[in-house]
């Protein structure tokens, strides 16, 4: 059996709101393989965009242990986390998170930036990577230029820029109409046929069925594998 | 990230908050000006007053009736008891080491044909007298001569004023000046010697002091200059002065003031105005410090949202810190520069036509402010959102 490539171990994350606490999450275990297409679903406030975000090393787990590439990321350094964040994983936004005031172009270097690539390595890449969700007319344009379709389009490509193994989608589609949710689904399972691991949000019990593996979180606990 | 990678950052983020970076650099510009402006102009006062003061002669001791500072008598005029045959006697004994030149003040009118010239000053005074008080350079014509002195003629050097209110078209040379009702003879015109204290030093008419004895029926004088030949003689001047005086005066009857002495007091005046105005620019200093702390906490902690998003990019702390940090540092230095820029072109086209003077101290205690001010306040908010998880930054309204 191959070895998974996400593996969470009794994962609680709570938030402490002056004298009370909230658990948000009661112990979640998971495991993700290589390759693996997932959709987490779940009702809103069931906690799975908490979820994500502890996936993604973009919030900390309060317990509990999670290994990726068999490493235990909880305890590393916050440099070392930014360094994670920036080669290994790629996640994509519901409401996209582009930086309005730059361009296109530059938008989608960002994490090339942080990865120290020099400017016209990343240009080449990043045009190329625009190219492939067909938007190469747009690189220069800035964000609220463009359809939200195109935008989150964008923020796929911003994902890709530095080639990580792990694409995270918190609902990619929530704020698309059909046809561009149906465009970026398309483009999110092309990305796993080319081997990435992909893990999306949705509550749309339509997207959750295209996936290999379904995940349905409900109050802050597994409810169906 | 490299140095050019910042900068290219930092620019864009700035080019793209115009506004912001212009208020910003407002703040530092006002504040840097101010300061620079108001501190010229109070070390410009100071350094004109001083060189009025040194003008004339940094070498005297003047003597002059009674007591400063001392008690009076209630309700009393004072008499003046210091005469002629005081300063006559000094000259003698000191003759080695100082001159001297008494000098006898009237307030009269002058005039001449149908002209008047009223609130004169007549200084009945020794032929010495230009050697004693330097600033007394003759525009046409000369100084009485010590014979004329000791005969007591009838002649007047007159100043500036007198000249253009009484001769305006004439030369005043030759002609004939009533004094009091007295006439005298223009032998004489100063060089224009200003205003010290709003008191015009050149409405003047100088005349032998035997001649303003006898017309104004006075055997007091009001000043004896001592000019010590070397400056520094002066002290011994001074001591001697005293002990010559003090033979047939009381303590109370004079008293000696020395150049330094006035110096001193005028400098601590000009001093505490300098002081004053300095706490003025304190002041706008700290409103334009107030002001570039506002901008800066305002806009850095708006964009606490794009500092989660290049955290979850893969920004790392530093990374964050330092572009806020360039950002702070081009606006503080910019905003600086150009104040400073602003501050010495002020000053020195006051300078033209009122008195101002750059200090250097000034200038550096401004920029330094304006820039630590501006660069803290631009640190703290971001140093504050690089602590939060990617995910709270971004959530961040």
């Amino acid at each position: 059996m191959k070895t998974s490539v996400i593996t969470l171990s009794n994962i609680t994350k709570s938030y402490f709101l002056g004298e009370t606490t909230i658990e948000i999450l009661h112990g979640i275990s998971l495991k993700i393989y290589p390759g693996e297409f997932a959709a987490i679903t779940g009702p809103s406030g069931s906690g799975k965009s908490t979820l994500l975000h502890i996936i993604g090393l973009l919030d900390v787990a309060t317990s509990g242990t999670y290994l990726l590439h068999d490493k235990d990321v909880t305890k590393l350094k916050e440099d070392r986390q930014a360094d994670i964040r920036n080669h290994e994983i790629g996640f994509v936004f519901q409401s996209f998170n582009l930086l309005q005031r730059a361009s296109v172009l530059e938008n989608v270097t960002l994490p090339a930036v942080y990865a120290g690539t020099p400017t016209t390595i990343r240009e080449d890449r990043a045009k190329e990577l625009l190219e492939k969700v067909g938007l190469s007319d747009h690189i220069y344009k800035r964000p609220n230029q463009l359809s939200g379709g195109q935008q989150q389009r964008v923020a796929i490509a911003r994902a890709l820029m530095n080639d990580p193994s792990i694409i995270l989608a918190d609902e990619p589609t929530g704020n698309l109409d059909s046809k561009s949710g149906k465009d970026v689904m398309e483009i999110l399972r092309g990305l796993n046929k080319q081997g990435k691991t992909v893990v999306i949000i949705t509550h749309d019990p339509a997207l959750a069925n295209q996936a290999r593996k379904v995940v349905t979180i409900r109050d802050g606990l597994i409810a169906k594998t | 990230m490299n140095l050019q990678e910042l900068l290219r950052l930092s620019f864009s983020a700035l080019r793209a908050n115009k506004m912001r970076s212009l208020l910003t650099m407002l703040g530092v510009i006002i504040g840097v000006f101010a300061v620079i402006l108001l501190v010229s102009i109070g070390s410009g006062l100071q350094k004109y007053i001083t060189d009025q003061i040194s003008g004339l002669g940094s070498n005297l001791v003047f003597v002059i009736p009674g007591r400063v500072g001392g008690a009076r008598t209630p309700g009393g005029q004072q008499t003046n008891k210091l005469v002629i045959n005081d300063a006559k006697k000094l000259d003698i004994k000191l003759r080695t080491i100082a001159d001297v030149g008494p000098v006898v003040q009237k307030t009269a009118t002058l005039k001449y044909n149908n002209k008047t010239d009223k609130g004169a000053s007549v200084l009945g005074t020794t032929a010495n007298y230009p050697d004693i008080i330097i600033n007394t350079a003759m525009e046409r014509g000369t100084f009485f001569t010590t014979s004329q002195e000791r005969s007591g003629a009838r002649v007047a050097v007159i100043g500036q004023t007198v000249k253009k209110t009484l001769f305006p078209n004439t030369n005043p040379i030759g002609k004939k000046v009533s004094v009091a009702g007295n006439r005298y003879t223009v032998i004489g015109v100063g060089k224009a010697r200003g205003s010290v204290f709003g008191i015009d030093q050149d409405n003047t008419v100088i005349v032998p002091i035997n001649a303003a004895q006898r017309q104004f029926g006075v055997t007091s004088v009001n000043t004896i200059y001592l000019s010590a030949k070397k400056p520094e003689l002066v002290g011994l001047v001074k001591r001697q002065a005293e002990s010559i005086l003090l033979q047939r005066l009381d303590e109370d009857d004079f008293t000696l003031q020395t150049q330094e002495q006035t110096l001193d007091t005028v400098s601590s005046i000009v001093g505490a105005l300098t002081v004053a105005l300095g706490g003025i620019a304190t002041i706008s200093l700290i409103v334009g410090g107030i002001g570039v702390m506002n901008i800066m906490l305002v806009s850095v902690t708006e964009r606490t949202k794009e500092i989660g998003l290049r955290k979850a990019l893969g920004a790392r702390r530093k990374d964050i810190l330092s572009q806020f940090l360039f950002e702070a540092v081009i606006l503080c230095l910019a905003g600086g520069l150009i104040g400073i820029i602003l501050g010495l072109g002020a000053s020195i086209i006051l300078s033209q036509f009122f008195i101002s003077e750059v200090t250097p101290w000034s200038v550096v205690l401004a920029f330094a402010f304006s820039v630590g001010v501006g660069v803290l306040f631009g640190m703290m908010p971001a140093v504050r959102a690089s602590r939060l998880s990617p995910i709270e930054a971004l959530r961040y309204e």
